[in-house]
C-alpha cells in the first residue's frame, strides 16, 4: 500500500496525470508483491516472516525515496487530486444524495469490485482453480492446475490492489505523501479478510464497519470534544476488533494458507 | 504455451469441453466404437495395446525404485499390479501420471511415443488417477472437485451443465454420487467413486487406481468390482493395485508382479476354473520370491490359548459426538482383559473412529465412565493415558501417527521422547529442560527398521518418502515397542502385504501371549475372525452383538454388520 501511495504520488506529481499516477502505483505495487512471490512461492520461506520484514522495507524505502526527492520542507508538495463525480439525477437527492452519489471514481470501484470478485471467486474456473489452490495444493496440481503460477497471480492482484488502496490515499484523499500514511490500514484489510470470513462480501461489511468508525472519530474530533485526539485516532480500529469479534463467529481460513508448496519430483 | 489464463477462452485447444462428454468411448485409430450397451467379443478389444512402457527406470537417492520395468496394457483389461510394501508400484504409477519423471525408459500410448511431463499432459492423453490417499477438497461440492483445473470453453462455471454430466456419467457406470453435496459429507466409498468421475468426466481412457479396496468395505468393494467391470465393457482400461489376491482373482484379466523395484512377470488370471488356486499360489510366490505356499503360511498363525488377566480396560455406558455434533456413540459398554483381543466388526462410520478416539483421550466423551486398569480415566489428556499404558494405531496415518515431513527418528519417539532414554535431564533433582539424546534415539529407529522390516531409502530420511504399507508397519512397530498394557488398534493392516500382515497379526498374538489386552477395530472380517477371543459388532453407535469367537461366523457377524 505505502509502495503504491508513493509511487501514485510520484506519478501524479510528475506526469501531471492522476490517471497515470494510478496506474504507476499499481504497477509499482504489483512489481514490490513479485520480491513476495518470489521469495514465498519460489524459495518457499516462511510468508509470515516475509511480509513483516517487507512491510518495514517499504515503510523505510518509501520515507526515504520521498526525502531524497523532496527533502523536508515546510510546505509540502501536493497534487492535483481526483475530483469527485457526481451521478446525474441521483445526486441531487437532498442530503443523501451528496453522501453516496458525490464520490470520486475509486469510491464506487470499490463497490463495484465487490460482486464482481465475488463472481470471479466463486463462478469462474480461474475463481476455482485459485481457491483449489488454496485449500490442496498438491490435489490441484493432480488436475493440472499450474500451482506456482496461480500463486504468483493472486500475489500480484493482491498487489496492484492493495497499490490502488494506497493511491486512493495520496490521489484522492489527502493530495500528499506523509510518513507511513497507510497508519496500518493494510494490517486492518488482513484483518477484515478474516472476519469477513473469506467471503468478498463479508470483507466489504467488515471494512465498512472500520470506515464508519473511521468518519466518526474525525466528526469527534472537528467537535473539539475534551478526549486527547490519539484516543480518537484509536478508536476506528478498537470498535472494528471489538464489533468483529463479538459479532462473526469462527471464520476458517483456506487449508493451506501461508503454506508452501513443495512438489517433489 | 499453454492457455492457462480465465477469461482468454482460446477454445482450439481444448482437450475435451464438456460439452461433448463421449457417450461412447473414445474413438481411437484402431478400435472399433461399441455400441452401447455392447455384446461384441472382447477379444478383439484385448488385441489392442492402449499403453506400453519400455525399460523405465526411476531412482530416488538412496533407492532405486524402478528398475527397467517393462509393460503393455490392452484396451479393455483390468490389470493388476502386484508386489510387496515398497516394491514400487506407487512409483510406476506416478510416473505415468506425470508426477514424477523416470531416469530413462520410454513411454507409448496408442503406439504413439509420448512424454509424460505433468499430470495435465496424462490427463490430456486420456489417463486419470485415483491416488492411494484421496486428493479430495472436502469444503467444496463434488462439482466443484469434479470441475477443478477443468480446460472448458470461456471463462465460466457452468456447474449445472456438470451436475447433469456427473448424473449421466454416474448412471452410465452406475457410479452413485450426488453433485451438490460437500465431500466433508461423503463415506469413503462415495468418494472414491467421486475420485472415479473426477477422472471419467476428462475422459480417460485408462484409469489407475492405487489400492482402491484397502479403505472400503466389503461391500463397497463388490461395488466398485460392478463399476470396474461396466468400464472395462465399454473399452476404458484400468490399472488396479492391491496386495489382496481375492480381489485380483476376481477383477482382474492379467497381473503383472514387482519385486524390489524389478518386474517379476505377467501372468494370465483365469476368474473360474481349476487353475485358480495355482495361479494364486503362483502370484504369492512371484510377489514373495521364495517357495513358500499360502497354505503353511496361514496354518503358521496358531492361537496359544491364554489364561486371561484381570478386565484392564472397561467401558461403561459410553457417549459421544462427532464432529457434527451427532451422538454416535449410544451408551457402549465392553470389556477387554489382559491377554484377550477383543475385535469388533462393523462398517466403517457406525462411531469406531470416535469409540477409539475417546479412549485414547483424543475426543472428548459426552457420557459413560471409563476404567483402565482400574482407574477412572474418561476425558484424561492423552499423556496421561499413554503414561497409563494405552498404545494407539491410528485409522488415519497421515493425519494421526506420523508427521510426513519429520525424519524417522523423530517419528520414531512420538509420545516417548520425554522419558529416558530418549532424553535426559542434567542434574535429576533440579528443575529444567530435558535434552534429546540422539545417539539413544537413531538407535532405537534402526532397530525398528530392522526389527519391522521397514523399507526406507535412509534411516534418516523424511516420513514422506516411505511408501504407504511401510509407513503403516512403522506406525505399527512404534507403538508395539511401547510395551503397552492396552493396545488399541483400528485397521492395523491397512495398505500392508501378504508378508507384513501375516507378520504383524503374529505380533500382535505376541502381545496378547504377555497380557496385553487389545481392542481390534476392522472392517476386515477375516482379519477380525483369525485374531478375537471375542467378537462384538458396532451398528449405529451401538453394540449389537457380541460373543466368543468361536461361535462367530461371517455370516452372524454380516447379519449384525447390517444391522439386522
Ligand atoms: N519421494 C521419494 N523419495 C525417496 N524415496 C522414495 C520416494 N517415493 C518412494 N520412494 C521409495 O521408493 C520405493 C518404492 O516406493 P513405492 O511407493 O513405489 O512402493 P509401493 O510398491 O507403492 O509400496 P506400498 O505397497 O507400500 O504402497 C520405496 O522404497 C520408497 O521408500
Ligand atoms: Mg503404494
Amino acid at each position: 500500500m505505502l509502495v503504491g501511495a508513493l509511487a501514485g504520488f510520484l506519478g501524479t506529481f510528475y506526469t501531471h496525470h492522476v490517471g497515470l499516477g494510478f496506474l504507476i502505483g499499481m504497477a509499482a505495487s504489483g512489481v514490490f508483491s513479485l520480491i513476495m512471490g518470489f521469495i514465498t512461492i519460489t524459495l518457499k520461506r516462511d510468508q509470515v516472516i516475509t511480509g513483516i520484514i517487507l512491510n518495514i522495507l517499504a515503510l523505510g524505502l518509501t520515507s526515504f525515496v520521498y526525502r531524497a526527492l523532496f527533502g523536508t520542507s515546510r510546505t509540502p508538495p501536493s497534487i492535483k487530486p481526483l475530483t469527485p463525480l457526481k451521478v446525474p439525477i441521483l445526486g441531487d437527492i437532498p442530503y443523501i444524495g451528496t453522501i453516496l452519489f458525490h464520490q470520486n471514481l475509486l469510491v464506487y470501484l470499490a463497490f463495484l469490485l465487490v460482486p464482481v470478485s465475488a463472481w470471479i471467486l466463486f463462478k469462474t474456473q480461474f475463481g476455482l482453480n485459485l481457491r483449489a489452490v488454496g485449500e490442496h495444493p498438491r490435489a490441484a496440481d493432480t488436475l493440472g492446475v499450474p500451482v506456482e503460477r496461480m500463486r504468483y497471480i493472486a500475489v500480484i492482484l493482491g498487489g496492484i490492489f492493495s497499490g490502488l488502496g494506497g493511491c486512493f490515499l495520496t490521489l484522492a484523499q489527502l493530495n500528499r505523501f506523509t510518513d507511513n500514511i497507510t497508519a496500518g490500514r493494510g494490517f486492518i484489510a488482513i484483518a477484515a479478510v478474516i472476519f469477513g470470513k473469506w467471503n468478498p462480501y463479508g470483507v466489504a461489511l467488515a471494512t465498512l464497519l472500520f470506515g464508519i468508525a473511521d468518519g466518526l472519530q474525525l466528526r469527534l474530533q472537528a467537535l473539539g470534544t475534551k478526549l486527547p485526539y490519539q484516543f480518537l485516532l484509536m478508536l476506528p480500529y478498537i470498535l472494528t476488533i471489538v464489533a468483529l469479534v463479538g459479532i462473526v463467529g469462527k471464520s476458517k481460513p483456506p487449508a493451506a494458507l501461508a503454506v508452501p508448496y513443495q512438489k517433489d519430483n | 504455451m499453454e492457455v492457462w489464463e480465465w477469461g482468454s477462452g482460446d477454445s482450439s485447444t481444448l482437450s475435451h469441453p464438456h460439452t461433448s462428454i463421449p457417450l461412447y468411448p473414445l474413438p481411437y485409430p484402431h478400435t472399433p466404437i461399441l455400441p452401447y450397451p455392447h455384446t461384441s467379443p472382447l477379444s478383439y478389444l484385448h488385441t489392442f495395446i492402449l499403453l506400453r512402457i519400455d525399460k523405465i527406470t526411476k531412482r530416488f537417492p538412496g533407492v532405486l525404485a524402478n528398475d527397467q520395468i517393462s509393460l503393455e496394457i490392452e484396451a479393455g483389461e483390468v490389470h493388476a499390479l502386484l508386489g510387496q510394501n515398497g516394491a514400487g508400484k506407487t512409483t510406476l504409477m506416478n510416473i505415468l501420471y506425470g508426477l514424477y519423471q523416470p531416469d530413462s525408459g520410454q513411454i507409448y500410448f496408442k503406439d504413439r511415443k509420448v512424454k509424460i511431463s505433468s499430470p495435465r499432459k496424462a490427463i490430456e492423453l486420456g489417463i486419470g488417477m485415483v491416488h492411494q490417499h484421496f486428493m479430495l477438497i472436502p469444503d467444496f461440492t463434488v462439482a466443484e472437485n469434479i470441475l477443478i483445473g477443468f480446460k472448458q470453453r470461456g471463462p465460466f462455471l457452468n456447474l449445472k451443465r456438470v451436475e447433469q454430466a456427473v448424473a449421466e456419467l454416474s448412471h452410465r457406470y452406475r457410479l452413485q454420487v450426488d453433485p451438490t453435496a460437500r465431500v466433508q459429507h461423503l463415506s469413503v466409498g462415495s468418494r472414491q467413486r467421486v475420485e472415479i468421475i473426477k477422472a471419467l468426466y476428462r475422459g480417460a481412457e485408462l484409469l489407475i487406481l492405487d489400492e482402491p479396496t484397502s479403505v472400503l468395505t466389503p461391500q463397497e468393494t463388490h461395488e466398485l468390482f460392478q463399476i470396474l467391470r461396466t468400464l472395462t465393457a465399454q473399452g476404458k482400461s484400468v490399472i488396479f493395485i492391491t496386495h489382496k489376491l481375492n480381489e485380483v482373482m476376481q477383477v482382474c484379466d492379467r497381473a503383472t508382479v514387482l519385486r524390489n523395484g524389478r518386474k517379476v512377470g505377467t501372468v494370465k488370471i483365469q476368474q473360474e476354473g481349476p487353475e485358480k488356486e495355482v495361479i494364486k499360489e503362483n502370484l504369492a510366490r512371484m510377489m514373495i520370491g521364495k517357495e513358500v505356499s499360502l497354505e503353511t503360511e496361514r496354518t503358521a498363525l496358531k492361537k496359544k490359548p491364554v489364561q486371561f488377566g484381570k478386565e484392564v480396560l472397561k467401558v461403561e455406558e459410553l457417549e459421544a459426538v462427532n464432529d457434527q455434533n451427532r451422538l454416535v456413540l449410544k451408551k457402549i459398554s465392553f470389556s477387554v482383559r489382559a491377554g484377550e483381543i477383543l475385535g469388533i466388526a462393523g462398517v466403517a462410520g457406525n462411531g469406531q473412529s470416535e469409540l477409539v478416539e475417546v479412549l485414547a483421550g483424543l475426543r472428548k466423551a459426552v457420557g459413560g465412565r471409563v476404567f483402565l486398569n482400574g482407574q477412572e480415566v474418561l476425558n484424561e489428556p492423552p499423556r496421561k493415558l499413554l503414561e497409563g499404558g494405552i498404545a494407539h494405531i491410528p485409522e488415519d496415518r497421515l493425519r494421526m501417527g506420523l508427521v510426513l515431513d519429520l525424519p524417522l527418528p523423530e517419528n520414531a519417539i512420538l509420545g516417548s521422547f520425554h522419558k529416558a532414554p530418549f532424553s535426559f535431564k542434567i542434574g535429576n533433582a533440579l528443575p529444567g529442560p530435558r535434552w534429546l539424546n540422539y545417539t539413544e534415539i537413531r538407535k532405537f529407529t534402526e532397530r525398528l527398521i530392522i526389527s519391522y522390516d521397514i523399507k526406507t531409502p535412509h534411516p534418516e530420511a523424511t516420513m514422506r518418502m516411505l511408501s504407504g504399507g511401510n509407513q503403516q508397519k512403522f506406525i505399527v512397530g512404534r507403538e508395539l515397542t511401547r510395551s503397552p498394557k492396552v493396545l488399541l488398534t483400528v485397521q492395523p493392516t491397512m495398505g500392508l502385504d501378504i508378508k507384513a500382515t501375516e507378520f504383524v497379526h503374529q505380533k500382535f498374538l505376541e502381545q496378547r501371549e504377555n497380557q496385553v489386552a487389545i481392542l481390534l477395530i476392522s472392517t476386515e472380517l477375516d482379519e477380525i475372525l483369525a485374531l478375537s477371543d471375542r467378537v462384538a459388532v458396532l451398528y449405529e453407535g451401538q453394540i449389537v452383538g457380541l460373543l466368543p469367537a468361536d461361535q462367530a461366523d461371517r455370516e452372524i457377524l454380516g447379519r449384525w454388520m447390517s444391522g439386522l
